[in-house]
């Protein structure tokens, strides 16, 4: 079939499943916004193409799908460089397609020229430049490939303008349905060698103080029913990494909720003072382990990840198994079961006892606030979390927020938790929810956003007006960029440099209103039941719900950048209590 | 500067050989990983194979820098990257070249080709007061020829980067010019 490449890249686009694409057009891309027309994708018009790639990610988290991201050359694509960074770090299956100068302009500093592929490489698990319109659809099969494949990540597909130009000779093709791929250097393996699984299970089957150290590569592997079955089998405790919460639900008895940073106490000091760590498609961050050398001192490791690269690349494992997380635990829960080892596993309830009292002495706690004073985001949290379906989708930026609402949040379902953890961006949570509740339609979508986050990317909450996605923001004015200030007060003597933001302006309120959405200001805890509640109700629009919270409040635990696990400051309430 | 010694001699380094496809671009994927990553590169030779749709990259790497573990599964992770294979210089042959220019008055130029003589190098071009010659041989002897040729004055020295190949299995008397 006679084409030209735009219709060969909408067509591709097509037969790999895509539904829907955000984007932007402009200059380079303008051939491609052309057959959009005639397709059966739906196109969502962003305000800002950073908004684009978040959604193609919160897309991605809540479906397991790879998010698309199509915009223009030049400036659109330094816009979608932040996004392609958070996806390559958080392992998110994207494919971005840029417009691109045409390819006789290359290298000319062209209008709108600039080199995506070279900036692009070093955050993206792939790019492509396609240089001849007959490649489009098989480069992008191959794309959709890399993206969703091995450890999944974004790959950028760079199309000069004139291969998909109908009025370029260098546009023609024939259409043809890509067989296979030819990629040579490309074969992501995906089980476990068996000798490695049965050593793995000997270790499980000795230790006295295990943990299950499950990270985002569970939910990527879509192992969570697995590594249910699996800790219910050898009644092994499981910790959950900001990448994985819900993929082993908060209110199971052997969940121990969030290591790291600012964990929780239990899961910290489990995985301290474990003997064995049983790490699932976990990557050993610098903010689960503290300081590297202190970390998890007399435990042995078995490690799992498709990627073999993480094997030993922090911490040398015990033993090491690269493979697919679901794939490995079934083959493990097989051998478990088979020589009836699980049975010869060692008394354990002196470690069980430890961990319940660690978890009476240290549970997350707050105080109230004074009638006088503004709001706790962590009551806020509370009631949001009890006045929602438990299936309802959670977006975040990246703050003090952040933490408390992973802290606080009950999550039992896998992929109701979307966020940015390796990269940390600010203003990733409107766009994501955006991207989330494209994908889960029939769920609530909540965004949960501090006041410097929502500055950053507010400008989509236009989009989901007026594509008719109503999300719901909390949005936590503490007036400040939050967690700088909380580590200056700490950790600069109360040195505050440049993280006031003003607690009035801009008026959230008025702002959420001009953007189409419904806006609720909340200032006493009273307020805040019927506030969510309204903001439950509403169906038809985004609802931004501003609830001013205290500014000196600080995250706890905290374990101080550079301090080991052991040293993990806990409230100031609890710190006389024996550890 | 250091580089008044002999660079490779003794250098902690180990030699990968990298073949990739033969794509744009994929140089700059290898060493832009090289530098994100903090791996160093001493040397790198890269030409295409006899095969036209891969290049064979001779990467000779710090490893003072990195586990070498870590390289090699970074660079695996390329979708480029083919193969990859660690050479061990007992079980390799090892090759470069250098082409150098040196300072060689008529009066001294006799000692330059003696020189040239000893270790079966080849005089390219020779000038008033200059001449040029090359060497093929394992790096310690271009390091030598190197190290000799200095106190006469270097004017230009180029050299390839280190070039190897596995030791076939039933393993030939090593050639002539050897370490
Ligand atoms: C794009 C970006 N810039 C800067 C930072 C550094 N940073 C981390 S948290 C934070 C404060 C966030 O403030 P806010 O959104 O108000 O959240 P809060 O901590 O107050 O809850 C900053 C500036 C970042 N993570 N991302
Ligand atoms: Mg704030």
């Amino acid at each position: 079939m006679k084409m030209n490449g735009g219709q060969a890249l909408m067509k591709a686009l097509e037969n790999e499943g895509v539904d829907i694409l955000f984007g932007l057009p402009g200059g380079a891309i303008l051939p491609v916004y052309d057959p959009l027309l005639d397709s059966s994708i739906r196109h969502v018009l962003v305000r800002h193409e950073q908004g684009a790639g978040h959604m193609a990610e919160g897309y991605a988290h809540a479906t397991g799908q790879p998010g698309v991201a199509m915009v223009t050359s030049g400036p659109a694509a330094t816009n979608i460089v932040t996004p392609l960074c958070d996806a390559y770090m958080d392992s998110i299956p994207m494919v971005v397609v840029t417009g691109q100068v045409p390819y006789a302009a290359i290298g000319t500093d062209a209008f709108q020229e600039c080199d995506t592929t070279g900036i692009t490489m070093a955050v993206t698990k792939h790019n492509y430049l396609v240089s001849e319109a007959a490649d489009i659809p098989q480069v992008i099969h191959d794309a959709f490939h890399i993206a969703t494949t091995g450890r999944p990540g974004p790959v950028l597909v760079d199309i000069p303008k004139d291969i998909v130009d109908p009025n370029n000779p260098r546009s023609a093709l024939d259409w043809y349905t890509p067989q296979g791929h030819d990629l040579p250097g490309y074969n992501p393996n995906l089980s476990g060698d068996p000798e490695q699984i049965r050593q793995a299970a000997k270790l499980i089957c000795a230790a006295e103080r295990p943990v299950l150290y499950t990270g985002g590569g569970i939910l990527k592997a879509r192992a969570a029913e697995a590594l249910r079955e699996l800790a219910e089998l050898t009644g092994i405790f499981v910790v959950t990494t900001l990448m994985n919460r819900g993929g082993f639900p908060d209110e199971h008895p052997l969940c121990l909720g969030m290591p790291g940073m600012h964990g929780n106490y239990t899961a910290v000091t489990a995985m301290q003072e474990a003997d064995l760590l049983i790490a699932l498609g976990a990557r050993f961050d610098d903010r689960v382990t503290g300081k590297v050398d202190g970390f998890a001192p007399q435990a042995k490791v078995i490690h799992v990840d498709i990627d073999s690269a993480e094997l030993g690349k922090v911490r040398r494992p015990d033993v090491a198994i690269q493979g697919d997380c679901r794939l490995v635990i079934e083959d493990l829960l097989q051998v478990l079961r088979a020589d009836g080892g699980v049975d010869t596993q060692p008394d354990r309830s002196q470690w069980r006892t430890r961990i319940s009292g660690w978890q009476e002495r240290f549970p997350l706690t707050y105080k109230q606030s004074k009638p006088d004073e503004l709001l706790k985001m962590q009551y806020v949290l509370e009631q949001l979390r009890d006045s929602t379906p438990d299936d309802t989708i959670v977006a975040s930026g990246v703050g003090q927020h952040q933490m408390w609402t992973s802290q606080y949040w009950k999550f039992n379902h896998p992929y109701t938790w979307v966020n940015s953890g390796g990269l940390g961006t600010m203003g990733f949570a409107i766009p994501a929810a955006i991207g989330a509740k494209a994908g889960r339609p029939d769920r609530m979508v909540w965004a949960v956003d501090g006041d410097g986050c929502f500055q950053m990317t507010a400008q989509e909450l236009v989009t989901a007006t007026t594509e008719g996605f109503p999300i719901k923001v909390a949005l936590m004015n503490n007036a400040y960029l939050g967690m700088v200030r909380q580590w200056q007060e700490m950790f600069y003597e109360e040195r505050y440099s440049e993280v006031y933001l003003d607690r009035d302006v801009p008026d959230y309120k008025k702002w959420a209103e001009a953007l189409g959405c419904v806006g609720i200001r909340v200032e006493s805890p009273e307020e805040v039941q019927p506030a969510i509640d309204k903001a439950n109700e509403v169906d038809d629009r985004p609802v931004v719900v501003e609830f001013r919270c205290e500014a000196e409040e600080n995250v706890f635990p905290m374990v101080p950048s550079g301090k080991t696990n052991s040293e993990v400051v806990v409230d100031p309430s609890q710190q006389d209590r024996p550890r | 500067m250091s580089s008044r010694v002999s660079r490779h001699r003794g250098a902690d380094t180990t030699t990968l050989v990298v073949h990739v496809e033969n794509k744009a671009g994929v140089l700059a994927r290898v060493a832009g990983l090289f530098a994100r990553r903090g791996f160093n590169i001493e040397s790198l030779a890269v030409a295409p194979t006899d095969d036209e749709r891969f290049s064979r990259l001779t990467i000779v790497v710090g490893v003072s820098s990195a586990p070498m573990e870590q390289v090699v599964k970074q660079l695996d992770k390329l979708v480029n990257v083919v193969e990859i294979q660690e050479l061990n210089p007992a079980s390799s042959i090892e090759r470069e070249l250098m082409m150098a220019t040196v300072r060689a008055e008529p009066e001294i130029r006799g000692q330059i080709l003696d020189l040239v003589r000893i270790f079966q190098a080849t005089v390219l071009n020779v000038g008033q007061d200059e001449i040029m010659v090359s060497l093929t041989g394992s790096l310690n002897r271009v390091d030598d020829f190197e190290d000799l040729l200095r106190p006469y004055g270097i004017v230009d020295v180029q050299r390839t980067g280190k070039v190897a190949l596995p030791k076939l299995s039933k393993t030939t008397p090593d050639p002539l010019i050897s370490n």
